[in-house]
């Protein structure tokens, strides 16, 4: 398939559609609307279906009933939306359901604003919801990838049994990019023989539930969650490191940031200074590993976490440093996005330090 | 010896954890002979509720999704558009579908989604120890409203049947009672409609049941049905509240 003009939202709906998903239950609220839009006109002329639910709440449960179906869900919102969300992400996980949920971030908190942020990183790399669990987190940096994501991400949720976000923002939402949609193969997955089709007593009967009422039943079953989040986390790490070898320098930056930092590596080159990024593409499974290579070499000074909020992956980087290195912070937050002048001169300011 | 009563085909054996005397054994059955004389237990899927009815997925003999708080309609809303030739109902309590689940159930409804649900009314929230629900009558004694329900204070019980029956995507909405035998047919007349219209393709389909909750209404299971028919039945008159032809 030849290369097509779109925009990152209607990328990311298209990509569903061609990684199967027929069932999109959806909600307004910007920055993310043209997913719904996409989905609304595209799915009734392919035999899916689309919902315009009553709120967040709810259709995050349809999804939750179409995924307990057997079926490729997925639905999309942003901050104020994803945090209704919650409840029904926490029961998806428990109930061991594969889906997609993208969340196109907004400032925040509260009602915030409709510019791009990253401070919803907290909420979808932690948890999020009530209870012990983890979302697989994918963090595209270009519209292009997000449409490889995004169709990895089903196949990843259906390997796994475990719904999986897809954390963009607001710039990545509305920018227009050339994108390709025949670059991913899928992976050989699992029947899912578990859903809920119909028992006609050929199998057991299948119960979608997240319900152990026995203490001794439900540490059994979280136990097992957790021994599928070691594999997912042996397998399905991924991140980019750009222009470490000789970088004094390395930037921790995730999503749209990442695409300003490479501009700043480009500026720090003008001026002599040597600057790396290490983008990591998977939020969680986070890169730990990655960030503790590059604190190990002498020629790495300091590391710099750039985002677009107060500072919440860093406490990550910190823990993949391991403190063998100093970290430090620049952030811009609100729906403010950081300037590559801003950038570049916090790192002169940090090599003054040194 | 020809056999002359049996357990359903679509209730499981697993004996029921419900109170002595509670009524949610008497719909459970109803609703699994209904499943049995249409002969559709194959093809069944049930959304369990939290509440009481939480382990209605161990007692009902087909594949069961367990929904959270309110949330069954949405949930087999999803259920239903992925399997439209299956069977699916919510079997949800009066906290449930009435207070927490109030968007869904009337989204639900009002969008036509082509699925049952049996909805009991037993004026109080039961598995958490007897609070007020929003269909606890006025004066009523909860833990939440130990003065007794009174209007100014708490407001009026909401009637869940009329208000649904407004809605031009409900093909079937009625009332019924569990508290003697004569009530109990009626109700399985009325639940084996609401499974036929589903069938029929005809939109969304909700049975109300006046039910009882002894342990927390404080009666033994004779007062409780006496209680039912004296004080509920004026307020929630029983009845078919819409039906499309």
């Amino acid at each position: 398939m030849a290369k097509v003009l779109m925009k990152g939202n209607e990328a990311i709906a298209e990509a569903a559609i061609q990684a199967g998903c027929r069932y999109f239950f959806g909600y307004p609220i910007t920055p993310q609307n043209e997913i719904p839009a996409y989905m609304a006109k595209r799915l009734p002329k392919i035999g899916g279906t689309f919902i315009q639910a009553e709120s967040e709440v709810s259709a995050i449960n349809m999804v939750y009933g179409a995924a307990g179906a057997g079926a490729r869900a997925m639905t999309s919102s942003s901050s104020p939306g994803i945090s209704l969300k919650q409840e029904g992400i926490s029961y998806i996980a428990g109930a061991e359901l594969p889906c997609m949920i993208v969340n196109i971030v907004r400032g925040g908190p509260g009602l915030g604003s409709i510019q791009p942020a990253q401070s919803d990183y907290f909420q979808a790399t932690k948890g999020g919801g009530h209870g012990d669990y983890h979302m697989v987190v994918l963090a595209p940096a270009t519209l292009q990838e997000a449409v490889e994501l995004v169709m990895e991400g089903f196949d990843i949720a259906d390997q796994y049994r475990n719904p999986v976000m897809l954390l963009g923002d607001g710039m990545l939402g509305q920018m227009m990019e050339p994108v390709e949609f025949s670059t991913y193969e899928g992976r050989n997955l699992p029947p899912k023989i578990w859903a809920t089709t119909g028992y006609d007593g050929s199998r057991e009967r299948n119960i979608i539930n997240s319900l152990y009422i026995d203490p001794k039943e439900l540490e059994e079953h979280v136990q097992r969650i957790y021994k599928k989040y070691e594999e997912i986390k042996k397998n399905e790490v991924k991140v980019e490191s750009y222009n470490c070898e000789d970088a004094q320098i390395i930037v921790a930056a995730y999503g749209t940031t990442s695409r300003i930092v490479k501009k700043v590596i480009q500026l720090g080159k003008e001026e002599g200074i040597a600057i790396g990024l290490i983008r990591p593409i998977t939020l969680w499974p986070f890169p730990y590993d990655e960030f503790s290579k590059w604190a190990d070499r002498e020629h790495v000074k300091a590391f710099l976490s750039v985002e677009m909020s107060m500072g919440q992956m860093i406490e990550d980087v910190r823990l993949g440093v391991e403190g063998k290195k100093p970290v430090h912070f620049y952030g811009r937050t609100g729906g403010m996005v950081p300037h590559p002048d801003a950038i570049l001169q916090q790192i002169k300011e940090l090599r003054g330090d040194i | 010896m020809a056999k002359v009563f049996e357990r359903p085909k679509a209730l499981t054996d697993k004996p029921f954890h419900y109170c002595p005397g509670c009524a949610h054994g008497i719909v459970h059955r109803l609703v699994a002979e209904v499943i049995d004389e249409l002969g559709v237990q194959d093809k069944t899927i049930g959304v369990a509720p939290v509440g009481c009815a939480v382990f209605a997925y161990d007692y009902f003999n087909c594949d069961m999704h367990e929904a959270s708080h309110g949330r069954a309609p949405a949930v087999a809303t999803g259920i239903k558009r992925v399997h439209p030739d299956k069977v699916v109902f919510t079997y949800q309590g009066d906290g449930d579908l009435a207070s927490i689940g109030l968007a869904e159930i009337t989204h639900a409804a009002t969008r036509g989604e082509n699925f049952t649900t049996i909805f009991i009314n037993n004026a109080i929230y039961g598995m958490t120890g007897g609070q007020m629900a929003p269909t606890t009558l006025l004066d009523q004694v909860t833990t939440t409203s130990p003065y007794g329900r009174s209007a100014e204070r708490e407001g009026y019980p909401i009637k869940m049947s009329e208000m649904l029956a407004t809605l031009e995507g409900a093909c079937y909405i009625a009332r019924v009672s569990v508290h003697d035998i004569k009530n109990i047919t009626k109700a399985k007349r009325a639940i084996k409609k609401a499974f036929e219209m589903q069938l029929e393709g005809k939109g969304f389909a909700l049975v109300e049941v006046l039910s009882t909750c002894p342990t927390n209404w404080g009666m033994n299971p004779i007062e409780a049905f006496e209680w039912l028919e004296e004080n509920m039945i004026p307020y929630y008159p029983l009845g078919t509240f819409k039906e499309v032809e």
